[in-house]
């Protein structure tokens, strides 16, 4: 069994249109086999940190500008998207994004685009057992689906890709709770059933750090804290802020405040 | 009645070539939202590479008929590769203008090796072939359009709906960025799309020559007939091309047979500027899906 971690990011930065940094020296890790979540507030820089991996940053015009990321021991940034995703990294963007006059069967089907002309219909069958929604919409258009369903579609659709590491761009976005957590559910039935690594991106914080194995928490483009899953799950700041727990004795007015000085004892 | 139907088919067929031209121009935008001005210089050179197959080289005509499509599909993945793959992520804007030159280009290029002339193909196509019911006679290259048309768009309808590629085309104009994400290859998606509209345009353009004779101007002059066509049909409807070619071809031989053929070649923007009066996007545009 290898031991090296799936994926290293050593301290990139990422700048987009030449000039607006976003990354200001990110790193972290991930291990084979587990769910790393990475939380933190709007505009932190978590999809940016996704892109950076997936290599869909090019088309939004940003780039890597310094740092490595490292995937199975190969250098992969500012690499194309063709190549990355051969290599196993897909990404589930964020805000769902079906082919909308596509069939739901056909959005499946450009899920094997990275393995084009080998057989998929076993795969497919495994994607309607893991989403059963599925099965009866096969035939009709994504664009008439709802958010659940699609956000089953656009999971199933990147499985077929036989992913090694799968980036997930906060996949309960506008869910109902219950169907945040099948959703959830199943993304740790796959990350158990298929070995799949999987780093979670998600604003709801109690959801991820119940089924991830290890978190970060970034803020203005920088991690600023990291740590198990269960001890996240324990910190005083990630409660308040994050599992939105007030700590004992604040009132929600002392926010701006708190979070000044939370904000100094990071840095 | 004779007369009416004599044109009703000449019609159809002239409308499925223009639809098919059109269906080519179509892909191109849905894939990568270029406006393709050198349509009609692709269309024209597909029937030049017929004619000198056919008259020069004395290829046998069905075999000449293929060389030209396979010419035609090569001639479209170049014309990518050259001078569209470089300005992938320009404004789109520098790739329409580079389209327009590229017009130019092509059109002095074959000026320079056919001249200006109006040249003709032997006639190759066995009278068998031609219709007789009562006093209507249907010429054979009629005939041949309609079958022609009817094989292309049955087996474009095909590939779009069940192969593969077909439908890694149709994820890249419905949603680029989640196409990348999945893998798909994009500038292979692009390629494509010349490579298939370079070789329906050139296939229209023989037949084309085949009715009206072949000349360099009036050829690349179908390109501009692609533009009321597709926007009647909608700019993004692979269908609507179709069915926007068939209602210019149909409105151009009635009006060429019972008013004018002067007119023929004005009525068709009159009836387009009516109709997108009624239906800005046109009769077939997609209907926005708008939920998600
Ligand atoms: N294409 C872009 N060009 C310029 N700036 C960008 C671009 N994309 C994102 N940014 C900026 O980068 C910062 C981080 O954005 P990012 O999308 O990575 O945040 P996020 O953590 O995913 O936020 P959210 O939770 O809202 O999705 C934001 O300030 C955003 O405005
Ligand atoms: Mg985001």
């Amino acid at each position: 069994m290898n031991t090296i971690p799936l994926l290293q990011i050593n301290n990139i930065s990422v700048v987009y249109s030449d000039v607006i940094q976003v990354l200001k020296g990110v790193s972290l890790t991930v291990e084979r086999g587990t769910i790393v979540s990475l939380l933190g507030s709007n505009g932190a820089g978590k999809t940016t940190t996704l892109k950076a991996i997936s290599g869909l940053l090019k088309p939004e015009n940003g780039r890597v500008t310094d740092g490595t990321i490292m995937f199975d021991s190969k250098t992969v940034q500012n690499s194309a998207p063709e190549d990355i995703t051969r290599m196993g990294i897909i990404q589930v963007l964020e805000g769902r994004q079906p082919f909308k006059y596509l069939t739901i069967e056909e959005n499946l089907r450009v899920g094997t685009a990275t393995r084009w002309g080998k057989p998929y219909k076993r795969d497919m069958d495994m994607i309607y057992e893991y989403f059963p929604p599925l099965i009866k919409r096969r035939k009709s258009l994504a664009g008439y689906c709802s958010g659940g369903e699609l956000q089953m579609l656009v999971i199933g659709r990147a499985l077929l890709a036989h992913p090694k590491l799968l980036l997930l761009d906060e996949p309960s976005l506008g869910l109902a709770p219950l169907v945040v957590k099948e959703i959830f559910r199943i993304i740790r039935r796959i990350n158990e059933e298929q070995g799949t690594t999987i780093i979670l991106v998600e604003q709801n914080a109690a959801m991820a750090l119940q089924i991830a194995h290890y978190g970060y928490v970034m803020e203005n483009g920088k991690i600023v804290m990291e740590g198990k899953a269960e001890e996240l799950r324990e910190n005083p700041d990630v409660r308040e802020f994050y599992l939105g727990m007030a700590a004992s004795g604040t009132t929600k007015s002392y926010r701006n405040v708190k979070s000044y000085k939370r904000r100094k004892r990071w840095l | 009645m004779e007369f009416f139907v004599q044109l009703l088919v000449n019609g159809i067929s002239i409308g499925f070539l223009y639809g098919l031209a059109a269906m080519g121009f179509v892909m191109i935008f849905k894939s990568s939202s270029v406006l393709n001005f050198a349509h009609g210089e692709l269309l024209a050179a597909g029937a030049f590479i017929f004619l000198t197959l056919v008259t020069w080289a004395k290829i046998p005509v069905f075999v000449a008929f293929l060389v030209t499509l396979a010419g035609s599909f090569l001639l479209g993945f170049i014309v990518e590769r050259l001078f569209l793959r470089p300005l992938i992520g320009e404004p789109l804007i520098y790739v329409i203008m580079l389209t327009v030159g590229l017009a130019s280009i092509f059109k002095g290029l074959m000026l320079l090796v056919w001249g200006g002339n109006l040249y003709i193909y032997p006639d190759f196509l066995p009278s068998t072939i031609s219709l007789q019911w009562g006093n209507i006679n249907i010429p054979p290259v009629y005939v041949v359009a309609i079958i022609i048309g009817l094989f292309f768009l049955t087996l474009f309808g095909l590939f779009f709906k069940y192969s593969s590629q077909g439908i890694y085309m149709r994820s890249v104009a419905d949603n680029q960025t989640a196409s990348l994400s999945l893998g798909v290859n994009v500038r292979r998606v692009f390629a494509l799309s010349w490579a298939i509209a370079a070789l329906v345009a050139g296939m229209s353009g023989i037949v084309l020559g085949i009715i009206n004779g072949i000349n360099v101007h009036d050829l690349s002059s179908v390109g501009l007939k692609v533009f009321p066509v597709v926007i009647l049909g909608g700019l993004d409807s692979i269908g609507g091309a179709i069915l926007g070619g068939l209602i210019i071809g149909l409105l151009e031989t009635f009006t060429g047979g019972y008013l004018s053929p002067s007119l023929r070649d004005v009525i068709p923007y009159i009836a387009l500027v009516f109709i997108l009066m009624v239906k800005p996007y046109g009769l077939f545009g997609l209907v926005e899906i708008e939920r998600v």
